[in-house]
């Protein structure tokens, strides 16, 4: 397992070191590749783009996307933001950590489903908003929220 | 998917940001495209018969273009969205798409400048600095290689022109950047866009490459970045350290971007709305621009109406209206059905407006003058059912999560005005912990390194002064 997360992290970074400041766009490879950033990817970033792993890691932990830990097998985005605020989102995203079981910036134990707060998804004229994977979904009642969920 | 009739050519194009009517089918007819909205998959069969179309429909609402909310606009920087589609360079170029950028080849860098200064166009990405200066100043910095960077990181709540600029009209960001770059002598280029927008990315890559064949794009190296979710990368300099590859922590100024920016080198900075306006400029003249709008606020503004509206959208009039005139004829009230309570302009670090304001005209001096801000024309709309008590703690609570950390009175300010809010709602020392959080916020506004931890206390100052019963 670490043998290849190494291997693939080294490939990723090789292929992108090329770029202007190659950082973020490395990070965002890896963690399209593996669903986070796993530990072992930290040190294999850092000595092939020639920085210290403590460089790396505060890059890391100071953007929300980055994720440390494996994510459900479903993400699910609740739009926080107040124009979804001001349509119910506040009752939506209470709904969803009910019915999910789970608190925000937290996965289920069984892994098959994360939720996170995301902060505006430009659908703030059809608001509650949410995104489940790379989906959007717009005007979400808390009915529409639960067969959304059982699909 | 619903079959169409074979004799039906179907195109996809992009939103005319009449969100409220979407998802909106429009018809070609001879007199123009007529609408049907808002459709589901079940309406289809139904409006199409077997000799063409039924005008009868229950859900037809007749040439699009004769609706009274676009009749009403006019539309100049976004004037192709929802027209084409919006990776046909045939249609982009057919609607009026490089005509800017031929003049502009055919101008000096010093002409193309002074064109963008006469339009009067300022910043619409939230300070409304006059553009034509900026690009000046990266015209005069020396430097053996230049930046544009173009900010696509729209983090307020309540806007999506970018949004729709870049998914449906991405020509014309691009079409925007090569006269920029022109105009300073830069010969490379960033789109920073925010993660949040997978498809504006995805069509943004598109273009360029289409951009890119079509041999657009020979001295110019333009490259889509994508950030990852911190709304303080939308401030400039934090945005082009997360390019650099680092944390994306303020930086003190001066040095201006303009002057040493992205790798230390002159850098021009402008919003997304911004670039795409400046195509229409140098294909018509800077003074067209500036004949619309007023005083100081210079040709049209980008108005995103959002929130709790029934009629809600992407609205481009020139600058001047009242922000009466938007909320009624434009958005047609609340979607609740009740009374507007108060409408949070220019994003999170935007003050409540209360109803006795609506009349202030939409004009950046005009906003300013009553303690708000246009930013980047975002409006949201809360009805009164509205907790602002909590929209108040919620504004630092925000900058509290996205603060950079640099600057101390925003970092700590904010986290101890959540804490100070807190204490008024469960009514310890009311008096004395309001006059504490108006303290509180005059030192964030007084000495917090950028507008985050500046601008943080205005959404609460303006509910402690017109909704004083909530905090
Ligand atoms: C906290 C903060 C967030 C900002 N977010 C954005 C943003 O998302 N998009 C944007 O264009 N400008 C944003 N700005 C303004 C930029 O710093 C900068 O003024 C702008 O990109 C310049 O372009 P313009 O002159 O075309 O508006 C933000 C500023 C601050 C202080
Ligand atoms: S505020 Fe929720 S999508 Fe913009």
């Amino acid at each position: 397992m670490t043998d290849h997360i190494n291997t693939e992290s080294e490939e990723i970074a090789r292929s992108l070191q090329h770029l202007e400041g190659p950082l973020l766009p490395v990070l965002h490879s890896i963690q399209d590749r593996f669903g986070y950033i796993p530990s072992e990817s930290v040190a294999v970033v850092a000595g092939v783009l020639n920085l210290s792993r403590a460089e790396v890691h505060g890059v890391i932990s100071f953007y929300h996307d980055f994720r440390q830990q494996p994510c459900g097998r479903r993400v699910v985005s609740i739009c926080r933001a107040e124009a979804c605020q001001a349509v119910g989102g506040a009752a939506l995203a209470e709904h969803a950590r009910h019915s999910l079981g789970i608190d925000f910036e937290e996965t289920s134990t069984d892994r098959s489903v994360s939720l996170r707060s995301v902060y505006c998804l430009g659908l703030c004229a059809c608001g509650p908003a949410l995104c489940i994977d790379d989906q959007l979904h717009g005007r979400v009642s808390c009915a529409a929220f639960d067969a959304l969920m059982s699909e | 998917m619903t079959a169409l009739p074979a004799d039906v050519e179907m195109i996809r194009n992009g939103s005319r940001g009449l969100y409220w009517l979407e998802p909106l089918l429009e018809v070609e007819t001879d007199s123009g495209r007529l609408g049907f909205g808002p459709v589901t998959s079940a309406d289809v069969p139904s409006i199409f018969t077997a000799d063409g179309f039924d005008e009868q429909h229950q859900k037809c609402v007749g040439p699009v273009d004769e609706l009274p909310w676009l009749a009403n606009q006019q539309r100049f920087t976004m004037a192709r969205c929802g027209i084409i589609e919006p990776l046909s360079l045939d249609q982009y170029r057919h609607h009026g798409g490089f005509a800017g950028l031929a003049n502009a080849r055919s101008m000096s860098p010093r002409q193309i400048v002074d064109c963008v200064t006469d339009s009067g166009l300022r910043g619409r990405g939230g300070a409304a600095f006059p553009t034509g200066i900026k690009w000046r100043t990266v015209l005069e910095s020396a430097g053996d290689t230049k930046y544009v960077v173009c900010n696509a990181d729209e983090g307020d709540s309540g806007t999506f022109a970018d949004r729709m600029l870049m998914e449906c009209d991405p020509f014309v960001v691009i079409e925007g950047m090569l006269i920029g770059a022109l105009a300073v002598g830069a010969s490379r280029g960033y789109i920073y866009c925010r993660s949040e927008y997978p498809q504006a990315i995805d069509t943004l890559n598109q273009a360029i490459a289409l951009a890119a064949r079509a041999g657009y794009l020979q001295d110019f190296e333009l490259e889509v970045r994508r950030a990852a979710g911190s709304y303080i990368c939308g401030e400039e300099t934090a945005m082009l350290e997360s390019l650099e590859g680092n944390r994306g922590m303020v930086r003190y100024r001066p040095p201006l971007p303009a002057v040493e920016g992205l790798f230390g080198k002159p850098t021009l900075v402008n919003n997304v709305v911004s670039l795409a306006a400046v195509p229409e400029i140098l294909a018509q003249g800077g003074a067209s621009y500036k004949a619309l709008g007023c005083a100081r606020s210079r040709g049209t503004l980008t108005l995103q109406l959002a929130g709790n509206i029934r009629r809600g959208g992407l609205i481009e009039i020139p600058f001047g209206a009242s922000l009466r005139t938007i909320l009624t004829d434009f958005g047609g009230g609340t979607r609740s059905g009740r009374p507007i309570k108060a409408v949070q302009a220019g994003g999170p670090l935007g003050a409540y407006i209360p109803p006795e304001q609506f009349d202030t005209a939409l004009d950046y001096e005009a906003f300013q003058a009553i303690g708000a801000m246009l930013g980047h024309g975002g409006l949201v709309v809360f009805d009164d059912t509205a907790d602002l008590g909590q929209m108040a703690r919620f504004a630092m609570h925000f900058c509290a999560e996205e603060s950079c950390g640099k600057c101390t009175p925003c970092r700590i300010g904010a986290v101890r005005a959540v804490e100070v809010i807190d204490r008024i709602h469960e009514n310890q020392d009311a008096r004395g912990n309001r006059i504490l959080l108006k303290d509180l916020c005059q030192t964030m506004i007084d000495g917090s390194l950028c507008a985050l931890g500046g601008m943080a206390p205005a959404p609460v100052l303006s509910i402690m002064e017109h909704f004083p019963e909530e905090l």
